[in-house]
């Protein structure tokens, strides 16, 4: 049932009302609302236990086993959400004075020299909200470093086939031609097609390492060169970067910007969908181009830097200092592990990922890339499956999660058919990952005795397998009163 | 090992299973002039006890003030229930909802969430979120000018009394794209957008975007401005305070025809000041535009046994889908703030939200009447606004905020960052959350601040004098 089928006209939950006041509104009647907003009039038990009760109709990391491919569902500490919500930091206005904001700016100023360190750039941005505004701000970085030097015929970035969708989104968002290279059979990127596609049109490259096929980009310091050579910079995608915190440095491997998942990497909740932080990192000559606010530091006093300091700078991605409370949640996670807390990361995150895939390959399932090492995750491909059982990833997908498990990323990257990208993170257990690889062998069996059991999963689940199809072609976006509902 | 379960046995078994002697040979792919990140200047790690007590230093350093800022974020009553619900591990650490079966919570929510946010701009339909009111304002003019058919100048008018930090967003994101932002000016005696400075505009514009209330908390003529877009063939993007649409005529019913689309900052529903974010930005618009809406979208459907389920719907617009066509680069949006505001304005209602807006409203007048009492302060705008004011000041305003600041209150803010003319000028927000008790010490202090500095002004004109 939706809370607006709950409603009773008159019905309150009076505790939260401010006191009733005779306002005289001097505001002239035709700017005012008519109307009443459709919202619920129920008690505040009502909404408590609706919102309780919805929220046990989701899968979530507190609950459930998710090994979603690319995502880097890893527990969110606990200690850290708690913290964020002391009032110091929740109740302070963005706007305030700097020496009213001292708290918060040390955290933030720390959190942009550690990802110095960890990513082995020159400079930091924290402002980006999410990965996809990172990208946004690295691509306007390196439109805005050919610019500085008069170099205005870069029409062009280069974009692996592999890429996530978000790339050559933000690249056209930044006023870019996209250019697809492709994957050779090893996964790595086809160096003779880059060195064909590389020229004066050239503005950059955007990669992920280790790449969205789950295996590390073993000629990342030749493509540098040879992207480098062309006059072109490298942008780093670190929505992987898990699978080599502390290990190995995007800054070493020769990029020149790059972004971070603050929600992957650095264990901050993804909320049912956001919010995510996508700081960015930067080389040298990058450095002056970097969005707006950034923290500075003159002896112990921390101070906002702005376009009055900065004159190159992009400019500003949001209303104030990005998304600050999950800066501050991954300031604290990055402070719970210390520097020998990183590279434990990324060893137990690639230690599980390959612990996985030995025990998937052995019980039958087919590598997408059977000669490679794992990174933090890898892919299965059910294309032979598909052929002899006429069963989908789709149908594998659903009907996991009968067996409580959420489903792996289906059908990422695009390249690889029938696929599930499977990224268990380091914070699972051995125990945790033997059960999912039992049931996805119990799963493939079933597939052989009754593929109708995939088909139609989910069988356990609030719901069964829901048309998409009807979603799309008859739109229903908002509850309408006059249209009958019932759940 | 912070959240690493494995055991030394566990170990051993795993590499044994992999053939592998040990965790660093997993790496061997890598190649070895890379595998030496060295983390010199990281400091190891803390337990939880030890990071308690650093942050409750840190949070204590930025606490217990009182705030008369608003500029954009808001202090409202959060009701407790609000943050206790949004925290439970099912909604918090769930993943974005692709695999609806098992995020029917989430989707659902989202699917309240459209109706209430859509309802509130009395328009069609609402996506699932966007970052921030800045960033949806952007987001707005990118679909504006995918949108409008009859109109590709690519030119988009902003009025000078958006928020100024908008503008900035505006203009570093969509300055990208080829589009041309020409500021409108405001007039100086209603703090407002006048017809006037509009003629000259006539014909060449692609969207036009209509505040309210504006950046200085001013009551924007909003169906004249409305009226004049449609008559000019351009699109009408509303920037609002979805608190103040409790009282003031929501979007869909501006003008004639109401505004095309309508965005801004959720925040004032149910999210705390929090330092700047994490926040939501809202973007609603007339269906007829619902394929160029950027971000997610739920729509209410059926399972296989009829039975009715909540999926992500029209993801063909989406980048995961189509790559470097599609409506925005946006992947990640702020689901966890709407979840909370979903709940708040559950709690509110109706009557709570406009009470709200009542209250923040009525506490604004009360304060500007005990302002205007002391000699030299004065508003500098007349007509109607919401509960912002933008005062002139016998003082400079930014000695005046760091001398209210040695009694824990915070001024306002300072105009002259961003209006020049304006250098001396505070805009002050009042919200329901203040009581009268608040607004006389606001009050008495200010006084006392500006005699206090008046005093020293004179002493040191005198002292210059006699040098």
């Amino acid at each position: 049932m939706l809370i607006f089928e709950q409603s009773q006209k008159g019905r309150s939950a009076r505790a939260q009302l401010p006191r009733e006041i005779t306002a005289e509104l001097d505001i002239p009647a035709h700017l005012l609302r008519q109307d009443e907003p459709l919202l619920p009039e129920v008690s505040e038990l009502q909404v408590v236990r609706h919102y309780t009760r919805l929220s046990r109709k989701n899968f979530s990391i507190d609950t459930q086993f998710y090994p979603l491919g690319s995502c880097t569902m890893k527990y969110n500490p606990r200690g850290v959400h708690r913290l964020a919500f002391l009032e110091g930091f929740l109740n302070h206005h963005p706007l305030s004075l700097e020496t009213q904001s001292q708290g918060f700016m040390a955290c933030a100023y720390e959190l942009q020299e550690i990802l110095k360190n960890v990513t082995g750039m020159k400079g930091v941005s924290l402002t980006p909200m999410a990965g996809a505004q990172g990208e946004f701000a690295g691509v306007a970085m390196i439109r805005a470093y050919h610019e500085s030097r008069g170099d205005t015929a870069r029409t062009e970035i280069l974009v692996p086939d592999a890429a996530h969708g978000t790339n050559p989104a933000s690249a056209v968002q930044c006023g870019y031609k996209v250019r697809e290279i492709p994957t050779g059979i090893d996964g790595n990127v086809d160096i003779e097609a880059l060195r064909a596609a590389v020229g004066p049109q050239t503005a950059g490259i955007m990669l992920t390492n280790p790449s969205t096929l789950g295996v590390f980009e073993q000629k990342i310091q030749e493509i540098a060169k040879i992207v480098h050579q062309a006059g072109g910079l490298l942008y780093y995608d670190g929505a992987n970067l898990n699978a080599i915190l502390g290990k190995v440095r995007p800054g070493d491997m020769g990029f020149d910007v790059m972004h971070i998942n603050l929600h992957k990497t650095f264990a901050t909740p993804h909320g049912g969908g956001g919010p995510g932080g996508g700081p960015v990192a930067v080389s040298e000559r990058l450095v002056p181009f970097l969005p707006m606010p950034i923290v500075a530091k003159s002896g112990d006093f921390y101070r906002w830097l702005t376009e009055a300091d900065c004159p190159q700078t992009i400019g500003r991605l949001s209303s104030f200092m990005g998304n600050a409370g999950i800066i501050l949640r991954a300031y604290m996670y990055a402070r719970l592990l210390g520097a020998e807390g990183m590279h434990r990361v990324a060893e137990f995150a690639t230690l599980n990922a390959n612990y996985l895939l030995a025990r998937l390959k052995a019980a039958g399932f087919t590598p997408a890339y059977p000669t490679r090492r794992a990174s933090h995750e890898f892919i299965i491909t059910l294309k032979q499956e598909a052929k002899e059982l006429h069963i989908s990833a789709l149908d594998v997908a659903k009907r996991l999660l009968d067996y409580d498990f959420h489903a792996p990323t289906m059908y990422f990257p695009l390249l690889v058919p029938e696929c599930l990208l499977i990224e268990p993170t380091e914070t699972e257990s051995k125990e945790a990952l033997d059960a999912f690889a039992d049931a996805m062998i119990k799963v493939l069996d079933e597939a052989k005795a009754n593929p109708e059991l995939l088909k139609n999963a989910p069988h356990h689940l609030p719901v069964r397998r829901l048309d998409e199809v009807k979603a799309a072609r008859e739109l229903d976006l908002v509850y309408d009163p006059e249209r009958s509902h019932s759940l | 090992m912070p959240f690493i379960p494995h055991t030394d046995q566990d170990i051993q078994a795993m590499l044994a299973t992999i053939g592998a002697a040990k965790v660093e040979d997993l790496f061997d792919e890598i190649p070895t002039s890379l595998r030496h990140a060295s983390l010199d200047t990281t400091a190891s790690g803390l337990t939880e006890m030890e990071l308690s007590r650093l942050m409750r230093e840190r949070a204590k350093q930025d606490g217990d003030l009182l705030c008369f800022i608003g500029a954009g974020a808001y202090e409202h009553h959060i009701p407790a229930a609000v943050w206790e619900v949004a925290s439970r591990g099912e909604f918090l650490t769930a993943y974005t909802p692709y695999q609806a079966e098992a995020s029917q919570g989430t989707l659902q929510l989202l699917y309240e969430y459209q109706t209430m946010m859509a309802s509130l701009m009395g328009l069609a339909v609402s996506n699932a979120s966007l970052y921030d009111g800045a960033s949806a304002l952007a987001e707005a003019i990118l679909m504006a000018v995918r949108a409008n058919r009859k109109n590709q100048s690519h030119q988009v008018l902003i009025p000078a009394t958006v928020h100024p930090h908008y503008r900035q967003v505006v203009e570093a994101i969509v300055g990208q794209q080829g589009i041309q932002l020409t500021e409108v000016p405001y007039d100086p005696k209603t703090g407002t957008t006048s017809l006037s400075f509009l003629e000259a505009f006539s014909g060449n514009v692609t969207a036009f975007v209509i505040p309210q209330p504006n950046f200085f908390g001013q009551i924007e003529e909003v169906d004249a401005l409305t009226d004049w877009a449609h008559a000019h063939d351009a699109l009408a993007i509303a920037v609002v305070n979805p608190l103040a649409m409790a009282i003031l005529k929501a979007p869909g019913q501006w003008g004639q025809d109401g505004a095309d689309i309508a965005c801004g900052e959720g925040q004032p529903l149910g999210v705390p000041l929090a330092s700047g974010g994490p926040y939501y930005g809202f973007l609603c618009c007339k269906m007829d535009f619902v394929r160029q809406l950027p971000g997610r979208i739920v729509g209410r459907t059926v399972d296989a046994e009829g039975k009715p389920g909540f999926v992500l719907t029209l993801q063909a617009r989406e980048q995961h889908i189509r790559r470097a066509k599609a409506t925005s680069n946006i992947c990640t949006n702020q689901g966890l703030l709407v979840t909370a505001s979903t709940i708040h304005m559950s709690l509110l209602g109706p009557k709570g939200l406009r009470l709200a807006a009542l209250a923040s409203y009525q506490n604004t007048r009360l304060l500007s009447q005990k302002l205007s009492a002391i000699p030299g302060v004065k508003r500098v705008f007349h007509g109607a606004a919401f509960h912002e004011m933008v005062l002139r000041l016998p003082q400079p305003v930014n000695q005046v905020l760091v001398e209210l600041a040695k009694f824990n209150i915070q001024g306002g803010y300072a105009m002259g960052a961003t209006y020049f003319e304006l250098n001396d000028c505070l805009l002050v927000c009042v919200t329901e959350t203040k009581t009268i008790l608040d607004l006389d010490e606001y009050a008495d202090k200010l006084q006392f601040v500006l005699e206090k500095l008046a005093d020293t002004g004179v002493t040191l004109e005198k002292k210059t004098l006699v040098d």
